[in-house]
């Protein structure tokens, strides 16, 4: 029975946790011995559709509706639902993303299947045992849970599986979904994108400030810096609670968890709460005034300094990096 | 308008997160519970949102016994009433499967829930719920606000936002920044001890996971410190060293 992914889209264009999830959906039906469906839905073009073939999608089923231009989570679960059933798929392969999250409880619902969400491993296949390794109580743990039904749910962590090239032929098909309009009372009325920022759940570099900054009158040297080096910001939770940075920024166990390549704290001590949250990063820079700070315990590199110190030297330097690549 | 708050009762932020019998049980030897950071943030918007006799809200929980000192607390903060299913909280689908069986025997125009639980970070309840009783979710919201009989509600997507408008009934999983969670006062504390907190039994529902073991990360390596006389190096060592940029 094939695997079936949702391949989410961002402005008609697939995003790396959507190549990162067909890639993990790619090694499962390998794993299993059977074949990849990937789903679309929206104003995709052809060829962002036939990339997904370099993932190691087998076909690709194209959901091109004038009602789900925009994402509205009740309607494209029944799409991506329905499709399962009509593949025969039993495992629906999705990306924890913002969208993810909406999309596989009712999706896991509808199929009567359990949800292995925030999935940070491939899973492991024994006869009738199904188990994958989940994140657990805010990254301070992880959670091999079993999944006991037929159907199965997997939504995976964005940066906690690499993409991986397989060619195959990658044939797109249209696929008509039949569409009720009970699950159109949701309407969108404005969608405003900040453009010019990097998502934070999906990148690979995050700069993030805390209250060593002394104020939201100096985040402009951690906008440069990021921007530079192609990175999200974030920031601490008293840094949002004191209204210097948006809550979307906040990254920790009360606020969004991440596990980027790199994670570059700047004046921020590493409470348990915010090491919840990005204790998962690959690597970790910390750069604080106090030598007896927690997070230098669990930091990769660290500087202890006064950030209006170190930080234009490190702007300096990635200039300097940059004019040699 | 009548306006049901799930809520959970998990371990304090601040908890060393351990575990027993062979790394197949949380250690809750010693852990003190609160009412989960997401919940009371939806808790505190249904107060808002009722404030002046515009409403009543019921907190839905559940929970073994235990878990009445977290409901107390919610009615403390501001809830009408309580229900709590006497049940061990299996996962997402055993409890949005009890909340969904109260809820279509006892309707609701708003269902709020945090957006996730800090101790399983499924996201998982408001969707599930949804889709069981046939209506509208949107699994994290950054703002909600009411206009007659359809919510305006504002939802975090990568990289922006969008505003949506839902007509009642639907079911929110909130985040922050959608209320400033409230202290209970003396008087919700004393007023707390007389509000109607029903148990009722749980409805049987298929199992679909089970956790089998918990692992903690790996330990980190030794912090490699960087002068600051010498701090340019760093970006270096990221290059060479580490590769990740």
């Amino acid at each position: 029975m094939p695997v079936l992914t949702y391949a989410e889209n961002a402005g008609g264009k697939f995003k790396k946790s959507t190549f990162e999830a067909v890639s993990y959906a790619r090694a499962i039906a390998d794993q299993t011995n059977t074949s990849l469906t990937a789903i679309s839905i929206g104003d995709v073009s052809a060829d962002e559709l036939n990339a997904l073939g370099k993932y190691g999608a087998d076909k690709v089923l194209n959901v091109s509706n004038d009602q789900l231009k925009q994402f509205v989570n009740q309607a494209y679960a029944s799409v991506i639902a329905d499709a399962a059933a009509k593949e025969g798929a039993n495992i629906v392969v999705l990306s924890n993303s913002f969208s993810g999250r909406g999309l596989s409880p009712r999706i896991g619902v509808k199929l009567q299947a359990g949800i292995a969400d925030g999935a940070v491993a491939l899973p492991e296949i024994s006869g009738d045992k199904f188990t994958v390794k989940k994140t657990a109580f805010s990254g301070k743990a992880f959670a091999t849970v079993q999944l006991t039904s037929v159907n199965k749910v997997i939504a995976l962590v964005p940066n906690s599986y690499k993409v991986v090239e397989k060619q195959t032929a990658g044939k797109v098909e249209d696929f008509n979904a039949d569409i009720k309009q009970s699950d159109l009372k949701a309407i969108i009325k404005e969608i405003v994108q900040a453009t010019d920022k990097v998502s934070l759940p999906d990148a690979e570099i995050v700069v993030s400030g805390g209250r060593g900054l002394k104020g939201p009158e100096n985040w402009g040297m951690i906008e440069e810096l990021a921007g530079l080096l192609g990175a999200a910001t974030a920031c601490s939770k008293p840094v949002s609670d004191a209204d210097w940075r948006p809550h979307s920024e906040h990254v920790g166990q009360t606020g969004i968890a991440i596990s980027p390549n790199l994670y570059i704290a700047v004046g921020i001590s590493g409470a348990i709460q915010h090491l919840a949250g990005v204790s998962s990063s690959k690597v970790i820079v910390v750069i604080n005034k106090d030598p007896e700070a927690p997070f230098f315990k669990v930091a990769d590199y660290g500087i202890v300094g006064d950030a209006f110190e170190v930080v234009p030297k490190l702007i300096a330097a990635v200039k300097e990096y940059k004019a040699t690549v | 308008m009548k306006i049901l708050v799930c809520i959970s009762n998990v371990p304090d932020t601040t908890t060393k997160i351990t575990f027993t019998d062979n790394n197949t049980q949380f250690n809750t030897n010693g852990v003190q519970f609160i009412l989960n950071p997401y919940d009371e943030i939806a808790l505190s918007r249904a107060i808002e949102l009722t404030e002046g006799g515009k409403g009543t809200i019921t907190v839905i929980n559940v929970g073994e016994v235990a878990t009445e000192a977290t409901i107390r607390k919610a009615l403390a903060i501001g809830a009408d009433d309580a229900v709590r299913i006497n049940a061990k909280p299996h996962d997402a689908w055993f409890v949005s499967y009890q909340i969904a069986d109260y809820v279509k025997q006892n309707a609701f125009d708003l269902i709020l829930a945090g957006r996730e639980s800090i101790d399983y970070n499924g996201s998982k309840v408001a969707g599930m719920l949804g889709e069981l009783l046939d209506i509208p979710s949107v699994s994290i919201i950054k703002k909600l606000d009411i206009d007659g009989d359809k919510g305006i509600v504002e939802r975090e997507i990568e990289g922006g936002k969008e505003i949506l408008v839902i007509p009642f009934p639907f079911v929110a999983g909130a985040a922050e920044g959608v209320a400033e969670p409230k202290i209970p006062n003396m008087r919700g504390i004393m007023s707390a001890r007389t509000k109607p907190l029903n148990v009722i039994e749980p409805v049987e529902v298929k199992v679909t996971s089970e956790i089998l073991n918990y692992e903690t990360p790996a330990p980190r390596g030794q912090v490699k410190l960087i002068a600051v006389d010498d701090s340019a190096s760093l970006i270096g060592l990221l290059h060479t060293e580490a590769r990740v940029i």
